[in-house]
């Protein structure tokens, strides 16, 4: 397995992008369960 | 090899790298041990399974709060020293194996196991991690630091998001006997370990001499409340301004924390005498919102004081608080709609306190031990913890026994709350640039960023 080091340059986008998306999806998940509660405060 | 990997010296950046990836590398740590406040879900499962009392079933979490306190402020030098590779690995280490021992002990029955290993083993994974990405955020993003460790200490808060939903949902599919938390606690430690190995494998520190692009030390020089000295972690504990911030952030995280620990009792105590009472589901709701401007606070205060100063914007977390708590103990239960907005715009304070005192401490004290300092300083937020909830709850039962109810239960918590954020407001203004004389001389401070 390479290291991020080995990686060439153009490929940095594709490992900025995994990177952003490993954290963002359970991210977005979390806040989505969140406003689902959130509603139920206003009636929803 | 894996001593080799973990060096300071085999995560210096290539010329190329991004600085953007070193975020996400921080929130893989953050999100996953912000999963501390998640541990609530566990609670009712245990008590049951085991036979267990309310108060030894909140054992782990308390544990691993007081482990978190003390790692981050004695193992802040060494984090310093190792680097933040090494800092993520031992967090991840410690984080997972405490789920993995926590299991067994579910699985045997064993409770002490739990404890150990989520409690104390786990908690030094918790301490270790929060402070692991901090001070090599700031070197990277020198023009941004308040927005840098806004998103990372964000995701401390995010972390509870993911985790009570993620782990209430495995609890109901595995069940909640002793097998069914024990596998459940399995999974948690695997899935940890892999998703913090992230961060583990992106993170870098810069090369000497690395800059932005575009970006001048001359910008920081001219700002008076901001130093280009560097103060080591033992020094900086002899300055007012460590202890001025010390209170800044004790009182801070102690008038959100009021609010936050008895939400949902809180919203619904306040509410019970009025034609609109708020039920169970609403007050989770309530909650929920809290969570919500608890966690973007952290990144928008944080990041908008890059702009406005940091000592400004603590004006305003201290100052406009007081007013708030004011507007809630004068408006009473008149105003759901206020009493719900102001409860809001506090604990988004609370947390962006949180996330802008490591900002506040590179302003004061550079960033050649921040890291360090910002471990020590943690202690603040364990004695909050502590002062908080016992004020807020003290009153209420005290008031309770004289057979008040509804605002009145926490009406005079609000007003001292009120008096603390004045007294941290006090502090916030005596806060000076340091003294010279605790400055480190530049050969100290360059032969330790050539010995990284």
């Amino acid at each position: 397995m390479s290291t991020p080091e080995q990686v060439p340059a153009r490929r940095r986008a594709w490992l900025l992008t995994l990177a952003w998306l490993w954290v963002g999806v359970p991210f977005l998940y979390g806040l989505y369960e969140l406003i689902l509660k959130v509603v139920k405060l206003f009636g929803g | 090899m894996a001593v080799t990997f973990l060096d300071r010296s085999r995560t210096i950046a290539p010329p190329d790298w991004s600085r953007w990836l070193i975020p996400p590398a921080a929130l893989s740590v953050h999100l996953a041990i912000g999963q501390a406040y998640a541990w609530s879900v566990f609670k009712p499962p245990l008590e049951q399974a085991l036979g267990l009392s309310g108060t030894l079933s909140a054992l782990p979490f308390q544990l691993g709060i007081v482990m978190l306190g003390l790692s981050a402020a004695f193992g802040g030098t060494l984090v310093e020293r190792n680097g933040p590779r090494w800092a993520m690995f031992v967090s991840m280490t410690c984080f997972s194996s405490g789920f993995l021992v926590s299991a067994i002990g579910a699985f045997t029955s064993q409770y002490w196991l739990v404890v150990l290993g989520y409690g104390l083993i786990g908690g030094i994974g918790l301490g270790i991690g929060y402070i692991s990405p901090v001070s090599t955020l700031m070197k990277w993003f020198p023009d941004r630091p308040g927005m840098a460790t806004g998103i990372a200490i964000m995701g401390f808060g995010g972390g509870a998001l993911i985790a009570s939903p993620w782990s209430s949902q495995m609890l109901e599919s595995f069940g909640s006997s002793t097998t069914g938390i024990g596998t459940s606690f399995l999974v948690h430690g695997v899935v940890y370990a892999v998703f913090m190995s992230l961060g583990v494998f992106l993170v870098r520190v810069p090369a000497e001499g690395w800059r932005p692009k575009g970006w001048e030390p001359s910008a920081v020089k001219a700002k008076s409340m901001v130093t280009t000295a560097n103060v080591s972690a033992a020094n900086a504990l002899k300055t007012p301004q460590f202890w001025c911030l010390w209170v800044v952030l004790c009182f801070n995280v102690t008038a959100g924390i009021g609010i936050l620990e008895k939400a949902s009792p809180m919203i619904t105590d306040f509410f019970r005498g009025t034609s609109a009472p708020v039920g169970a589901t609403a007050a989770a709701g309530f909650v929920a919102l809290l969570s919500l401007t608890n966690m973007l606070g952290r990144f928008v205060w944080s990041s908008t004081s890059d702009f406005i100063g940091r000592k400004n914007i603590y004006r305003m977390y201290l100052g406009v608080g007081a007013v708030l708590y004011l507007v809630i103990a004068l408006v009473g239960d008149a105003s759901k709609l206020v009493f719900i907005l102001a409860a809001m715009v506090i604990l988004s304070f609370y947390g962006a306190g949180f996330a802008t005192i490591p900002a506040y401490l590179k302003d004061m004290f550079g960033t050649y031990q921040v890291g360090a300092i910002h471990g020590r300083l943690l202690t603040a937020w364990s004695a909050a913890g502590v002062l908080g909830p016992l004020i807020v709850n003290a009153i209420a039962d005290s008031q309770e026994r004289t057979g008040k109810e509804g605002p009145d239960l926490y009406t005079t918590s609000f007003y001292i709350m009120i008096a603390l954020l004045v007294v941290g407001f006090v502090a916030n203004e005596l806060v000076r640039p340091v003294n010279p004389k605790y400055h480190e001389p530049d050969s100290v401070t360059s032969a330790h960023e050539e010995a990284k």
